[in-house]
């Protein structure tokens, strides 16, 4: 058969990083993969299926080190926010302490550069700090980017000394409670600056999985601490970037490079939710002609889920034709959901097979098969609110 | 007869003229989760070496090839419902089709048990 790998094969481009918790991933069994230039366990021993199921019935330990973590920092909390504002259609202004708004950096065409999550402290000594959370793939671009743009008296500071985790899951709040009280509390999208175990770390409500579940950033020399802790809780397992994937999926949620790129708009994409109601009046930002003329008119193409009929996964590339033969679209993520137990799949159609419910056809292996649009996610969300 | 294997991680055993082929156990560990097959119809011809059956993983679909040429006699539809028999046991329940061979002595040169053992060490 093709492409099954024989032993693990070891990187043979550039060398690759490592976060700070690679040999807990390989001490645990870990396959570990290339990823964002990373060395990245995309499974444990047990497997991706069992990993998945495991979030969405227990809790998850994800290490996402590998993103990028930056602080934005002017003189007060408006001077900041503006400076952000110039670069993103979200409304950072408005953004309470100790609260963290989803949203994109967008380049001159309205197309997405990257997606990102912005968090104002909760701290009144912190006014003035915007944290951000940006893709691995792109920090580098990302942190260029905006460098660049930034007004006198703003500085964008790189934490590459810091590591993040995800723990995501029902029993998340129990797990993270036990060794930070405070976490308890936090409502979805929240943040603060606590201690885990008496560990400094800032910790948000929020997550890319769809579940209840924390993000906890720390400092990079203390993460294994805080990690090996969480897995002493019985409920939590280790956690790859298979099922991480499948999850994320699963609930819809759009991976950069592939759902979201340069070529899609927010308003394409249906991420207009993230986009505040001032901002569309006012515009800006990077292509807000492109952006608030599509929520006049309504974009030419929309993201949707679409669901296979028979039990065969629909990959990424796979075109979209319509009953009439017409190329309509393609799939930008598509694989197998587990607790969905079939295929599940996001991409783009023309707008006029967007709506739930209308069929289509996907050429898989040169022959059509049929699916429907759906509406997101495949999952419902579990967040606490 | 004893079973024999291909370089492409596929297993043939014969019965009487009817072979029965599946992926081996190295495979199925490595593919990880087996989530869906794609069994070629009843009556097809197939060549040696050429594709016969798709194996989906979570993370991406492998094609399966025949070990010999030959016309498909059966299919495992177990494998609809579930796929991850595969994982189980790949070398017996987990089979995928059974071919009428066109040419027997083709599986002469295929690997033994022992041959194909020594072939995986050499693959790093």
């Amino acid at each position: 058969m093709s492409d099954v790998q024989t032993i693990d094969s070891p990187a043979t481009t550039a060398p690759l990083k490592q976060t700070p918790l690679y040999s807990l991933h390989v001490s645990r069994g870990a396959r570990m993969v290339p990823f964002a230039g990373y060395e990245m366990p995309v499974q444990y021993p047990d497997g991706i299926l069992a990993e998945h199921n495991h979030v969405r019935a227990a809790a998850g330990l994800f290490d996402v080190s590998h993103m990028g973590q930056a602080f934005l920092v002017g003189a007060d909390h408006e001077t900041a926010a503006r400076a952000l504002e110039v670069l993103v259609p979200g409304d950072i202004v408005g953004l309470a302490p100790g609260r963290q708004r989803y949203t994109q950096l967008l380049d001159d065409n309205g197309g997405i550069l990257d997606d990102l999550m912005v968090t104002r402290s909760a701290d009144p000594m912190e006014d003035g700090v915007l944290f951000l959370v940006v893709n691995a793939a792109t920090k580098e671009a990302d942190y260029a980017h905006i460098a660049v743009r930034l007004p006198a008296g703003i500085k964008l500071l790189r934490a590459d000394h810091r590591a993040l985790l995800a723990v995501q899951g029902p029993t998340a709040v129990q797990a993270v409670g036990r060794h930070c009280p405070e976490a308890v509390g936090l409502p979805f999208m929240g943040a603060i600056t606590v201690r885990f175990d008496g560990i400094d770390c800032h910790i948000s409500r929020s997550g890319y999985t769809g579940e209840d579940g924390y993000e906890i950033s720390c400092k990079a020399t203390r993460v294994r601490a805080i990690a090996e802790r969480l897995l002493s809780e019985p409920s939590v397992k280790l956690i790859g970037l298979g099922a991480r994937d499948s999850l994320r999926l699963e609930a819809g949620l759009c991976l950069y490079g592939h759902d979201i790129d340069t070529t899609t708009s927010p308003v394409e994409a249906a991420l207009s939710w993230s986009i505040g109601k001032r901002r569309r009046e006012e515009g800006g930002f990077p292509g807000a002609e492109r952006v608030q003329r599509e929520l006049r008119e309504g974009a030419t193409r929309r993201r949707v889920g679409i669901k296979p009929d028979s039990r065969a996964p629909a990959r990424e590339g796979t075109e979209i034709k319509s009953a009439d033969g017409a190329i309509i679209g393609k799939i930008t993520s598509g694989g197998f959901g587990p607790t969905v137990n079939g295929p599940v799949s996001m991409g783009y159609v023309a707008r006029e097979f967007a709506e739930p419910g209308t069929k289509v056809d996907l050429i898989v292996r040169d022959k059509p098969m049929p699916a429907t649009v759906v509406t997101l996610p495949f999952v419902p969300h579990r967040y606490v609110r | 007869m004893a079973t024999r294997y291909t370089k492409d991680h596929e297993w043939i055993r014969l019965d009487g003229e009817v072979a029965t082929v599946g992926i081996t156990e190295h495979a199925q560990s490595q593919l990880g989760d087996i989530v869906f097959v794609e069994l070629p119809e009843i009556g097809r011809a197939v060549t040696q070496g050429g594709e016969a059956a798709v194996v989906e993983s979570v993370k991406a679909a492998s094609d399966v090839y025949a070990p010999v040429a030959g016309e498909v006699v059966a299919v495992n539809q177990e494998l609809d419902g579930a796929p991850g028999t595969v994982n189980e046991d790949a070398e017996g329940k987990g089979w995928f089709f059974r071919l009428k061979l066109a040419s027997p002595e083709q599986l002469d040169a295929l690997m033994s048990a022992e041959q194909y053992k020594e072939y995986l060490g050499t693959l790093t």
